[in-house]
């Protein structure tokens, strides 16, 4: 076992950890931080991507030991205030206006990773979006509306109205066959 | 999965971390930023008894100046590349190259340093440092020792390393006035690895080629040069003639495997193509 001193999401936490553990699952089970889930076996989904001393990894990728005297922020440190008055993140509240996730299973990842970019780029097009987070896969939505939540929160932090007719999610979301939409 | 136990050091210097990978026991593996690594231990084609983490040996990061030479260090980020000056200005096809490994996560992570001692073979840096005719700085109990590129990439995921040695800088020639480059690569999704990829700086003179180099990944279980088309290209007129005649030589020489993703002769056809591709580019056709 070896001792960490670590900072997630603004708490400060001192543990014994093997070295082999992986920080995806330091921080789900010793920690309880299970908003950072883990999506295949491979370091390709990047649905457990977290911040690192401000920098967006994989943490199925990296050693608990490894975050040591660092800071780490998890999808469950990016809203500002605590329960019924918490406020989301920009890149949260755009993915829920946008509709930009379907099952949801890489949306803590995929925010993760877009927070990252805009960070970097805060006026990307669609195709730096894209290529921004190729390194998170969602095998529901497609990515249109990933594309255009990330799109509504860059425009949303950098105080430009959103008022891009574009800035709308897709108008038809479900490909459900007319006979089974009847029935609704 | 989870990786076997193992036992673990963080050096903080070269000194440290020579010893600790001598004290480390029968299998010692070096931890650069784990991108390949790591995977490999979760899937437990990997179980090192021990494993020295270089994270946080400070003098091991970074780009210098030295005459006409860049000096990298071997845990330079591919994220550190990407915003580094000094690459910006002299080292254009280190930096195409890297735009292309992997996705934002990994380059944050993965290191200069890390892809060449891997040398897998669909690796887009390999390439890159055996067509600038790199220098391997390798520091061992017995002192420092350098590697050309040439004799550098050994084999299928083996290098010049000896036991106990590790790779600390990597110096590339800075390719300035006159040079052109271009890394052009074929995947077929993102962050998938190269199916085939060339590396290609071309070196213009009164409008005619005064030298070019041109490497190949995923061409042979190392990296390759395109001699056969490098020799062809010194002294012609640049043109589209000339450059697609040079090209077609590009895969002389190369033994490239099959795969699930493509046969040898269609690599080898590949590699035509991209090379015309990227010394055209380099070029500015």
């Amino acid at each position: 076992m070896t001792q960490i001193n670590v900072r997630v999401d603004g708490s400060s936490y001192t543990d014994d950890v093997e070295p082999r553990t992986l920080l995806v699952h330091y921080l789900r089970e010793q920690l309880g931080k299970v908003g950072t889930v883990v999506g295949c076996d491979t370091s390709n989904c990047g649905a457990c991507t977290v911040h690192l001393d401000g920098q967006a990894v994989k943490s199925c990728t990296v050693f608990a030991v490894q975050a040591d005297g660092c800071q780490v922020t998890t999808i469950e440190g990016v809203a500002t205030g605590e329960g019924e008055s918490a406020t989301l993140h920009p890149v949260q509240r755009a993915f829920h206006e946008m509709h930009g996730l379907q099952c949801g299973f890489c949306t803590p990842g995929m925010i993760m990773a877009s927070i990252d970019l805009l960070k970097e780029n805060p006026d990307p097009s669609d195709e730096e979006v894209r290529e921004g987070i190729e390194g998170n896969l969602c095998r529901c939505t497609g990515y249109q509306n990933i594309v255009r939540a990330v799109r509504q929160a860059a425009a949303e932090m950098s105080g430009k109205a959103a008022d891009d007719p574009q800035a709308q999610p897709a108008a038809v979301d479900t490909a459900a066959a007319d006979h089974v939409a009847a029935q609704a | 999965m989870i990786p076997a136990p193992f036992a673990y050091t963080r050096p903080s210097t070269i000194e440290e971390a020579l010893q600790a990978i001598a004290d480390g026991g029968e299998d010692v593996k070096v931890l650069a930023g784990g991108q390949s690594l790591i995977p490999v231990m979760r899937l437990r084609l990997a179980a090192p008894e021990t494993l020295v983490d270089l994270t946080r040996v400070a003098e091991l990061r970074g780009v210098r100046e030295d005459g006409d030479m860049l000096v990298i260090g071997a845990m330079t980020t591919h994220a550190d590349v990407l915003t580094d000056p000094l690459l910006a200005q002299y080292g254009q096809l280190i930096v195409q190259a890297t735009e292309t490994v992997a996705d934002r996560q990994v380059r944050r992570r993965g290191t200069f340093g890390g892809a060449l001692a891997h040398a897998d073979p669909a690796g887009d840096l390999p390439a890159v440092a055996l067509a600038l005719d790199a220098e391997f700085v390798l520091a061992g109990p017995g002192g420092r020792r350098t590697v050309p590129a040439t004799d550098f990439f050994v084999d299928y995921l083996t290098t010049a390393l000896d036991e106990g040695e590790l790779l600390v800088e990597i110096r590339v020639p800075k390719l300035g006035e006159g040079w052109g480059v271009r890394y052009e690569k074929f995947n077929r999704v993102a962050q998938a690895w190269s199916i085939v990829a060339v590396a290609a700086a071309v070196r213009r003179e009164d409008g005619r080629i005064a030298e070019a180099r041109i490497g190949l990944t995923n061409m042979g279980p190392t990296p390759l040069r395109a001699s056969a088309t490098e020799a062809a290209l010194v002294g012609v007129d640049v043109s589209m003639e000339t450059v697609t005649a040079a090209a077609a030589q590009a895969a002389e020489g190369t033994s490239p495997s099959n795969d699930l993703n493509a046969q040898a002769d269609y690599r080898q056809h590949l590699a035509q193509v991209l090379t015309r591709r990227a010394v055209a580019a380099a070029v500015g056709l």
